[in-house]
């Protein structure tokens, strides 16, 4: 026997209801309005603790979902508003809560320092780059690649010099990791010789050199060859 | 056909009484107003509005699991226990045995509606809780009538249940997903996000819009708009008159 009967078997009021019913759905749906998102501002994040009892035990994927979603907060009703507009204060304890639930994770450290902290206001952009700073000094080894771009920002977008150096310096402080590539950890070097600080410059690298830090032949031939430029430089400086 | 269908429904509604459905419903309500109070407790202001929409929100999300359960595995003991092929066997048309089961389904979602709502008139004005216990009935009514459209078809309790499951939730997050699909974060769309889009369109205009019905802000902020009753209210008539076609053509294809 077969399974089912062929469709010419339904009877034609259920075929008629069937169909009107389908009619009546498609029209329904196509009169009612599109849905819209409304535009809001960015509430104070919940407690950590919330979130942690929020996410069932998945607190990583809760801050993947929560750092998707702050990141399109700027498509709001359709419309892009520009990252300049959100509340800067309330996005670092956006970013602080998703980076507590999931320590690991990279992501608000990229955003911090790649999109919030490019927008054309200086104020923005340096509470973004004290954000980074202050997460990259919980976990350096694992956070040093954002704190080198706001190394880069500080200097050359704000050129604020002795910010760039505050920066390089915990760079070079905290950074311990053996992986971590020799420029992260020696552009306070750089930055001193840019603010003539000539002689520091002269003993850091001369203890780069001698500590035995630097191992990659490349690197040591470069700081070798700075370091002798600075040296000059400070023959050229010193009075006669 | 009445003196078929009526029956039919009693017997429907019979049993859910007997398996203690109504019972449970009242354990539903009860455990969510311990535990609401308790988070009441904690709150500094608005604790009405923090017992009423959590309330809420847990009634609603339970009823809809109690029914979908109950619709599912009632048919499906009917299937094994041969009592379908019983009653069809009998002179009776196949419409009359769907609409009796139907109204003994509708008849027991209203009684959860009414159960639902009515703690909630504790804590917010009445006329806004009897519209968002309507609207609770409308959701009930949706959700009854596509959970016997997937038993009738697939005759198994897991694919039922998991066919109620993804069609209530992407019912109430399709307007979301369409959001999300129209404004792309990157400016440029890929042919494969372009067919995404596509697809998410034509899975709304098939689905209810579950999202716009029994919305907490009723109940907490203002009531709905005459406009929005009215929508939901279509909504229901419309989905269920479609979902009695799509079960109608299916249960009269079947051969026992």
């Amino acid at each position: 026997m077969q399974h089912e009967r062929p469709p010419s078997h339904v009877s034609a009021p259920v075929l008629a209801l069937l169909s009107v019913g389908l009619a009546l759905q498609i029209g329904l749906h196509a009169v009612t309005p599109e849905p819209r998102a409304k535009a809001y501002d960015l509430a104070q994040p919940p407690p950590a603790s919330l979130l942690r009892l929020a996410s069932l035990g998945e607190p990583i994927a809760l801050a993947k979902i929560l750092m998707l979603q702050l990141q399109a907060f700027d498509y709001q009703s359709g419309s892009k508003v520009p990252y300049r507009e959100l509340d800067y204060a309330r996005l670092d304890a956006w970013l602080s809560r998703i980076l507590e639930l999931d320590p690991e994770g990279q992501y608000p450290l990229l955003a911090a320092s790649r999109l919030y902290a490019e927008v054309p206001d200086e104020t923005r952009q340096r509470s973004m780059l004290d954000f980074v700073y202050r997460r990259y000094l919980q976990d350096p080894n694992r956070r040093w690649p954002w704190l080198a771009h706001a190394t880069f920002l500080a200097k050359h977008r704000l050129h604020d010099i002795d910010l760039a150096l505050k920066y390089a310096a915990a760079l070079q402080k905290y950074t311990t990791a053996k992986d971590v590539p020799a420029w992260a950890t020696t552009m306070e070097i750089f930055i001193r010789e840019d603010m003539d600080e000539l002689e520091a410059a002269r003993v850091m690298i001369g203890g780069l050199l001698a500590g035995g830090k630097i191992t990659d032949r490349g690197e040591l031939s470069f700081l070798d060859g700075r370091l002798r430029e600075i040296e000059e430089r400070l023959k050229q400086s010193a009075p006669k | 056909m009445l003196r078929h269908i009526l029956p039919i429904a009693r017997y429907t509604l019979l049993e859910a009484l007997r398996n203690r459905l109504l019972w449970l419903a009242l354990i539903l309500v009860a455990a969510g107003l311990a535990f609401t109070q308790f988070l009441q407790q904690l709150a500094i202001t608005e604790s009405n509005q923090i017992q009423a929409a959590l309330l809420a929100a847990l009634v609603r999300v339970g009823v809809v699991f109690m029914l979908a359960s109950f619709v599912v595995t009632s048919m499906v003991r009917e299937f094994n226990d041969k009592v379908m092929e019983l009653i069809l066997s009998r002179p009776l048309r196949r419409s009359s045995y769907f609409f009796g089961k139907l109204i003994g389904y509708a008849a027991l979602a209203l009684a959860l509606a009414l159960i639902s709502s009515l703690p909630l008139a504790l804590f917010a004005p009445a006329p806004q809780v009897a519209l968002w216990g309507l609207s609770l009935a409308c959701e009930l009514l949706i959700v009854t009538a596509f959970a016997l459209f997937c038993v009738l078809s697939l005759t198994q309790v897991i694919s039922a249940l998991a066919a109620v499951a993804g069609f209530y939730l992407l019912s109430r997050s399709i307007s979301a997903l369409q959001i999300m699909a129209a404004n792309p974060l990157s400016d440029v769309l890929s042919l494969g996000q372009q067919a995404v889009n596509f697809v998410i369109g034509v899975i709304a205009f098939l689905l209810p819009g579950l999202d716009r019905m029994t919305q907490t802000g009723w109940l907490i902020y203002s009531a709905p708009l005459p406009a929005e009753i009215m929508g939901l209210l279509a909504q229901t008539a419309v989905y269920v008159m479609l979902l009695c076609g799509a079960t109608l053509f299916d249960l009269q294809r079947k051969n026992f």
